[in-house]
This record gives structure tokens, sequence and C-alpha cells, in this order.
């Protein structure tokens, strides 16, 4: 059993998908039905894993030989094996990425049109995003990265708003680039080395001129770095690969969305940790202040363009923009602190993003407008809306006792023990996230109110789940932070390792 | 020769070529004398099920050593067995093409042409992937391009058919003729046709005026093959020539004579000039003139995938598209081939299998979609998915198959090609870089296509139109998207296949 826990976990979405195959394509609340029942297995299997403890995720490691290129059997060179496995890291991301599709699949409750296609494809989509963060090895990582690209696509430029079929093919394009500067580093790594395993190649690289197929020069690793962070600094995104993800934000639907942001960005920081600084730790350390300015400049671009807009959703599109810097933050400091603060933003970010992007879906469901002066005195007729839209701003702000405040507590701290000069600079976009965040979050709440919201209705029935989840989870890390950094302590220990310190 | 020499002969290892000669010549008699009314659909199953005898002839002879007879002008080895296999598989599935081919002014007079010409064309394929000598190769080439040219231009009474014979004979000839002076020089080098005599002869030659001839004969036979595998620059009558094509001539030109052409390139070009040395003197004299000429190959292999692929961003038209489209595959099947890697003949054959499949799906599925109206235009395809979802779904991962996307057989091949790129020392970059960024340029057409049949809406109001779908092209279909996604997900099976089978070849 514990040998096929993963994988099970991993593909329980195509049941689902097999089951929708089956149903006619009229019955709207049946096959809505079955999509949200799909994504339970995949977050009871996980959450028995978190539960289970980190200490003993070795047990669901499964290796199956699957391809061999070329005949060097005897050597066992060039195969690729289908390897799934567990630590610290990839499990929360896990648990994360279940948690999320549940609730993404209960707001696609506000899905207008063609359910079957949606939920086919939205639970292909998961099973992309659980495979990219238990694949073990390289090639099974970009085969589980590519299923996300697919479904999102369609997701994106089918069931969008106006100007989808623009954002379905800008998020197309650029993730396309991204993945084809991400497939070049993989090859070069599987041809030379012969070996696509994680800790494998972490090994050979670690040596100096190790014994592999193809010589590898330190300027070529420097070189597959760069790469590396170009193809995730795309998926994160960095600043200024980022004018796809806007789109995307605006347009795809918010239940998509929220998967997005939640976690297909990501993707680029476990990419960055797992690969960048599992498997190139030494290059690493030299690009570190370049990776803290670039988070910095994240920080305060997102932070000031956000300032600046009228329309809801942007203001959340650049704020993602915005904290995605604090991740890069941590990862610059290159210490326990930063790094654990880059981690914990993933997941924070990742919970308070699907949180307010299901509330948007919400007003937009019910006023068609996402637009913060067209919303203003919101609080009068949904004031339950309106209250947790408060909380999840806060929580986005960074306050104590929630999640964010605890991520950039520890990014910055990390930070400032290192380069004290950029930390300061930095914290000039906390200032900033809490203006824009209160401008645009009270001017809809309290601001002038347009139109008369009288025979709206407030949050109803289902509508709760995500939203009382959402801040259960936001609150519960923000004032017990070992819920996530006991399970992280052994992959943090192992990454300090390799980092030499 | 007398009778024993000639009974001597183990004409087993030939069975394959005997069967469909001889269903085609069984086929044009029984054209001959059949009452004209009589359906000829008959035949193209009589020749489906020749095309399966000779698969099954084919799968026998695996297990027989390699074997040449007629004086090595025919050389049954594990390279001819493999390819032969693809060839085969080809051919049959666009022969279901062609049985389910009924275009509107109707063509029921040379049904029966049709049919055995495809099979001729095959034959010829055939013989060139088993040819030990210049001779048969140049039969087998010829005997695939009369063929090919006749097939072009079946639909008699329609003008584009005509045209595209037309350019496709005129440019065919003079890419034979080219080849044939290519030829030339080899014999007037070595003084035999025979390759594996040549093989012999070629490290002794030492004079080094000879590798400047050799390099001629080099540019004559690569410039003439070129022809075959529609590669940039010499690739102005794919376009054409596909879109006037009846569309399983368009496939079988896109596939089988694809194949065929990186069979014989194979075959004379890569194993005569590795034998070759660059010259007299010096590091010349130990390395193969092939590795002098590398950059050339690569060149033309960047040329060609970055005009197939950018080219075909302004198509409007399927099939035109889909010529560009084919045009790209063949440039990255020249990476393959320029790469010389250890994963060459791995890489070109599972590529080639990949390809074979999505694209002979695709094209089946074109032909569906094009047959009322002749209306080739990719808004054709508008609204595909309301209209006929399965149908759409299939050209779905035939077109994410070409794209290269993970989980589809398209995806491994390019795979195997990349690494083959990576691995050589020095590695080649720039080419590798190349491949993956005009891969993405081809999502925006690929890609189009697929927003054509899933986002925009039908042309046709009201009432959906439900299509018959003949059982031919259903079944091929249904072949080639089970092909293309088991071999994208247990590449394994085909790949063990090959190494079991090519093993010791070299």
């Amino acid at each position: 059993m514990n040998e096929y826990f993963l994988s099970i976990l991993v593909f329980s979405p195509l049941l689902g998908i097999a089951v929708l195959a089956l149903m006619p394509k009229t019955q709207e609340v049946a096959i809505k039905t079955v999509g949200f029942l799909a994504t339970l297995p995949a977050l009871v299997l996980a959450l028995v894993a978190f539960i289970g403890g980190s200490d003993h995720l070795k047990k669901y490691d499964i290796q199956i030989e699957w391809i061999r290129f070329g005949d060097y059997e005897v050597f066992d060179l060039f195969k690729i094996d289908y390897e799934l496995g567990l630590n610290g890291f990839s499990l929360v991301l896990i648990v994360l990425t279940a948690v999320i599709s549940t609730l993404a699949a209960i707001a696609s409750v506000h899905i207008k049109k063609e359910w079957k296609g949606y939920f086919m494809l939205f639970l292909l989509l998961e099973v992309g995003m659980l495979g990219v963060f238990a694949a073990q090895n390289l090639i099974l990582f970009f085969i589980f990265f590519e299923i996300t690209m697919i479904p999102m696509f369609f997701l994106i430029g089918k069931w969008g708003y106006f100007e989808k079929e623009k954002a379905a093919y800008s998020y197309l394009i650029y993730n396309g680039l991204g993945s084809a500067i991400l497939l070049i580093v993989i090859m070069v790594l599987f041809a030379r080395t012969g070996t696509a395993n994680y800790d494998a190649l972490a090994q050979l690289m670690a040596v100096e001129n190790a014994n592999t197929v193809a010589p590898f020069s330190e300027t070529l690793k420097f070189g597959l770095l760069i790469a590396l962070l170009i193809a995730f600094g795309v998926k994160l995104p960095i600043f200024p690969l980022h004018t796809w993800m806007l789109r995307v934000h605006v347009q795809a639907p918010p239940a998509i969305v929220m998967l997005h942001s939640g976690i297909l960005l990501k993707i680029g920081a476990f990419g960055l940790i797992r690969f960048g600084m599992g498997i190139f730790p030494e290059q690493f350390k030299s690009i570190a202040v370049l990776l803290a300015v670039l988070g910095v400049v994240n920080l305060l671009y997102g932070a000031f363009l956000a300032f600046k807009q009228s329309d809801f959703k942007m203001v959340l599109a650049y704020s993602s923009i915005s904290h995605m810097g604090i991740v890069l933050i941590g990862l610059g400091a290159l210490n326990e602190a930063g790094i654990q603060g880059a981690i914990f933003q993933v997941v924070s970010h990742g919970l308070i993003s699907a949180l307010l992007f299901f509330l948007v879906g919400v007003f937009y469901e019910r006023f068609h407008t996402s637009t913060i002066a067209n919303l203003g005195g919101m609080a009068k007729g949904m004031p339950l809306t309106a209250g947790f839209l408060l909380a999840g701003a806060l929580a986005s702000l960074g306050l104590p006792g929630m999640s964010g405040f605890v991520s950039e507590f520890m990014a910055f701290l990390g930070l400032f023990e290192e380069m004290p000069i950029l930390a300061a600079i930095g914290c000039i976009g906390i200032i900033i996230t809490a203006v824009y965040l209160l401008r645009a979050v009270l001017g809809m709440t309290y601001g002038k109110a347009n139109r008369d919201f009288i025979a709206v209705s407030d949050l109803k029935s289902v509508e709760f789940i995500p939203v009382v989840a959402l801040l259960a989870l936001i609150i519960l890390i923000g004032v017990y932070p070992s819920v996530l950094s006991d399970p992280l302590h052994s992959t943090l220990e192992t990454i300090m390792l390799g980092l030499g310190g | 020769m007398d009778l024993d020499t000639l009974l001597s002969y183990q004409w087993g290892a030939m069975a394959p070529e005997f069967i469909i000669l001889g269903v085609a010549t069984i086929l044009s008699i029984v054209d001959l004398f059949a009452p004209k009314r009589f359906d000829r659909r008959i035949l193209g199953w009589i020749g489906f099920a020749g095309i399966l005898a000779a698969l099954a002839a084919l799968m026998n002879l695996f297990a027989v050593d390699t074997v040449t007879i007629l004086y090595d002008t025919f050389k049954l080895d594990a390279f001819a067995k493999v390819f032969k296999l693809l060839l085969l598989i080809g051919a049959a599935l666009i022969m279901l093409l062609a049985i389910g081919y009924r275009p509107k002014e109707g063509m029921e007079e040379f049904k029966g042409e049709f049919y055995y010409l495809l099979l001729a064309g095959l034959l010829g394929t055939m013989i060139m992937s088993s040819s030990g000598d210049l001779i048969t190769l140049f039969v087998g080439l010829e005997l695939l391009s009369l063929s090919s040219y006749i097939l072009a231009g079946i639909r008699k009474k329609h003008l584009p058919s005509n045209e595209s014979a037309m350019k496709y004979i005129i440019n065919g000839s003079i890419a034979t003729a080219v080849t044939l002076f290519g030829m030339s020089y080899l014999y007037g080098i070595t003084g035999t046709t025979n390759l594996a005599e040549m093989t012999n002869v070629l490290p002794q030659l030492n004079n080094s005026q000879y590798s400047y001839l050799m390099g001629i004969a080099f540019f004559m036979l690569l410039v003439g093959l070129s022809f075959k595998l529609a590669t940039a620059p010499f690739h102005m009558w794919a376009p054409d020539v596909y879109q006037g094509a009846a569309t399983p001539v368009t496939a079988f030109l896109s596939v089988v004579s694809k194949t065929a052409g990186f069979v014989i390139l194979i075959r004379m070009v890569v194993i005569v000039f590795s034998n070759t040395q660059a010259g007299a003197t010096g590091v010349d004299s130990v390395t193969p003139l092939l590795f002098k000429l590398q950059d050339f190959i690569a060149v033309l292999a960047g040329v060609t995938m970055v005009v197939g692929n950018v080219i075909a961003l302004r198509q409007r038209n399927i099939k035109r598209l889909f010529a560009y489209s084919s045009i790209a595959h063949a440039g990255y099947l020249l990476v393959a081939v320029t790469s010389m890697s250890v994963f060459m003949f791995e890489s070109i054959w599972f590529y080639l299998g990949a390809y074979l499949f999505m694209n002979v799906g695709a094209f089946a599925v074109i032909q569906l979609m094009t047959a009322n109206n002749d209306n080739e235009d990719i808004a054709q395809f508008a609204g595909m998915y309301k209209r006929t979802p399965w149908l759409a779904v299939a050209m779905g991962v035939f077109i994410l198959s070409l794209a290269g996307i993970p989980g589809t057989a398209g995806f491994i091949g390019k795979l195997n090609i990349f690494m083959g790129a990576l691995i050589s020392e020095p590695a080649h970059y720039i080419l590798a870089a190349l491949m993956i960024a005009t891969t993405v340029v081809s999502y925006f057409y690929y890609f189009g296509i697929l927003t054509q049949m899933f986002f925009r809406p039908s042309p046709v109001d009201g009432e959906v139109e439900k299509k018959k779908i003949p059982v031919g092209i259903g079944v091929a279909i249904g072949i080639c998207v089970l092909a293309t996604i088991a071999f994208g997900l247990f590449p394994n099976t085909a790949l063990d296949f090959f190494h079991t089978n090519f093993g010791g070849f070299q």
C-alpha cells in the first residue's frame, strides 16, 4: 500500500475524469458534485501523509523503471524511472495543492457553461500540480510541469473573461519559453550525466570533475543555474518577466486564478529551491546578491503599481508580484531564517491569494465588476463578504497573528543578517503594501456607494466553506508556525548542508 | 547465372517485397478486367490485407540474421528491418485513408490505380531501405518517385491536383538528376556501385584531391535527397504539392516518402562518408569526411526548422500549414543526423515512428473535415468540438504530439533527439537551442488550430450535423491516437523492441 500511496494520491483526480467522461453534459449539479468529490481523495491522502509526520516520508518512495534510452543497461545510464517521493517541503506543497484544489472546485460553482469539459481539465491540472511536487527526477518533473500548462491554456481561453484568448496565448508563449529553457537545462544535465534523479545529480555536481559521460565545466554549471533562474523566473514571476501573469490574473475565471496564484506560481519558487539550491549550491551562493536585489525590485515594483490600480484584480495581481519578491529576498539571504521565510511565504501567499480571489469571484458573480470605485459601500449590503475581505487583506499585509507576518518577518530577519542596507530598502515595500491593500479594500467596503445593495445576497451556503477554511489555516499558521516549520525542519537542514553552513 | 545459383539464394528474405509486388500486380489485373460498375473499394481492402501480410512476413524475419542476396545488392539487416516496419505500418494506415477517400467530383474510375500505385510506391521505399548497391537504391528511389508523381495528380478533374503533379514531376526530376550526378562521382572514384565494397575502397584512397571530389559527391547527394526530405531551401515544392494532392497522397508524401528519404540518407550518405577520410595527411587522414561536413548539415537543419515553423505561422490553408509543419519536422530529424551521437539511429527511428502516427492521424482528420467541399481554410475547424467532440479530441492529441507536449510520443521523440544533440563533445548547443525555440514558435500555429476547434463558435448554425465516419478512417484514427499516447506514456515498448532488434548493428 505504502508503495502505491503517492501514485494514488497524484493520479486520483483521473478517476473523476473517467466518471465525468461517462456523464451526460447537461447535468450541471451532478457534474459539479463529481468534480468536487474527485478532489477529495487527494486531499484525504495528503492530510494522512501530513499527520503521519515528516520523519517517515521515505516509506512512500516508489521507483519503477520507465524509459531507457540507448542500450546502456550495463552502465545503468540514460534511464528515466517513474519515481515519486516526498520530503518535508514537497509534502507541505502537496497539502497546499490538495487543499486549494478542493476549495477551488467549490469556487467553480460560479462556472456558467460546459461544466463537463471544465472539470475534466480542472482535474487534469490538479494531477499535474501534485505530480510536479512529488516527482523525483527532472524529466518526470518536466512532464508534470507541462501537463499543467495545457489545461491552463484551455481553462483561461475558454472560460475566462473578455480578453481570454489573448491571455491564454500570452500564458502559453511565456510559459512555453520558460519551459523551453528549463528543458534545455534538464537535457544538458541528463545527456551529460546519464541520470536525471535529483539526489544523484546533486552528488555529481558537488564533486569537482566528477566522472560524468561528458565533462562539466564551472562555467557550464553557472550558465545552467542562470538558465534555471530565467526559466523559473517566468513562472514566479520575476520582474520583468511578469506581464503574462497580470493578464491571466485578470482574465481567467476566479476559481482558476485561485489555483494559478495559489499554486502554479509557487512551482517557480519550488524549482529554484529544489534545483537551484539543491543541485548547484556552490553557484547559487554567487548569485545570492542578485536574487536579493531582484527580490527587492519585485517587492517595490509590485507594491508601487498595485497602489495605482483601479481594478481590484489588478491590485491583487501586482500584490502577487510584490509578495513573490519576498520569496526571492528570503532565498537571497541564504541563511536558515531566510529560506524558511521564503518557504513560509510560498505557503502563506498561496492561502491568502486563494482567499482573496475566491472573494473576488463571489462579488464578481453578483455585480459583474471588480472595479474598486463601482463596489464602494459593499459593507452595507454584504457585511460578511466585506469582513472576510478585510481579514484577507490584513493577512496579506502581514498583520501579526496571521501567516503573512511570520513569513515576511523571517525573510527580512534573514536578509538583515546578510545585507542590512538592501533589507532596509525592502522594508519600504512592507509599508506600501499596507497602504495599497487598505486603500483598495477600504475603498470597496466603506467607500462611496455608487449602487444600492438591496437585492444582493451575502455569502451563502457553500461559499462559506472555502472562506472559513482558508482563514482558519491562515490564522493557524500565524499563531502556531510550528505546524509548518516542523515538517520543513529536515529539508531545511539538508539545504543548509548543501550550502555548506 | 544458372538455376542453382538462383535457387541457392535465401529468397525468403525478400518475402515482404514479394507479397507487396504480388498484391500490386493482382490488383492491377483485377482492375483492368473488372466491370466498370464494380466497387473498387474492395481492391483497397485487398491491398490493406496485402500490407498486413507483408508486415507479418517481416515480423517473421526479425529472428533471421543479416542476409545478403543477389550479389550483395539486396541486404536484409537490422537497419532495413526496423525501418521497413515503419514504412509498412505507415502505408497500411494510409491505405485505410485511401479507402475512405471520396472527393466530390468522384474518382471511381481511378480508384484501382490509387491503391496499386500506393503499393508500388511502398515497394520502392522498401527496396531503398534494403539496398546494398547504388543501382537498387536508385531503382527504389525512382519507383517511389514515379508512383508519387502519378498519385499527386490522381484527381484528374481537379485543377490544383494537376498543378501539384506538374510541379512535383519537374522539381522531382531535377532532384533525381542531381542525386544521380552525385552517385556518378562515387562510382567514378571507387569503381564500384556496391556500398559494402565502397566502404572498403574508400579508406584506402590517400590522394588528397579525392577528398574534394568526394566533397562534391556529398553535396550533390545531400541536395538531391534534401528534395525528398523536403528540407529548406529545397522545400519549395512541398506546400504546393501537399495542397493540391488528394489528402491520402499528401499523407503518403509527408510520412512514407519522407521516412524513405531519411532511410536513404543514412544508408548512403552517412555510411559512405563516415568511411571517407577528410584528407590525406595529418589529423584529416583520421577524421571522417562526414565530420568535417557536419556543419553543413547543421546549417541545413537550422534553416529548415526556422523556415518551416516561421512560414507556417502565416498559413490559412490547413494542408499548406501541415506542409510547413512537416518541413519543420524534417528539420528536427536532421538535428539527429547532424549530431551523429550514439543515439542517432534510435532517435531517428523513434521520431519517424511517432511522426508517422501523429501525422497520418492528423491527415485522416483533415480528410474528414475537408471532404465535403474542398474548403481547406482553418476556419473549417471552427466549433469542431461542438460538432464532433471525439474527433476534435483525437485531433487535439495529434496536434499536442506534433507540438511536442509531454504525454505524447512526439515529446519523447524530441527528447531523444535533443539528448543526442547535447551529448556529443562539443555539444551542439546552438542547434539544440534553435530546435527548442522553433518548437515554441510552432505552438502559435498548432494552438491556433486548437483555438479554432475548441474556442470558436461553429459556422453551422442550429442543429449540429452528425458526420458519418467511414470505418477505415475511424480505425486509422483510433490506432493513431492509441499509438501516439501509448508511445508517449510507455515509450519503452518501442525502445526495447528497437534495442533488441537493432543491438549489434553498426
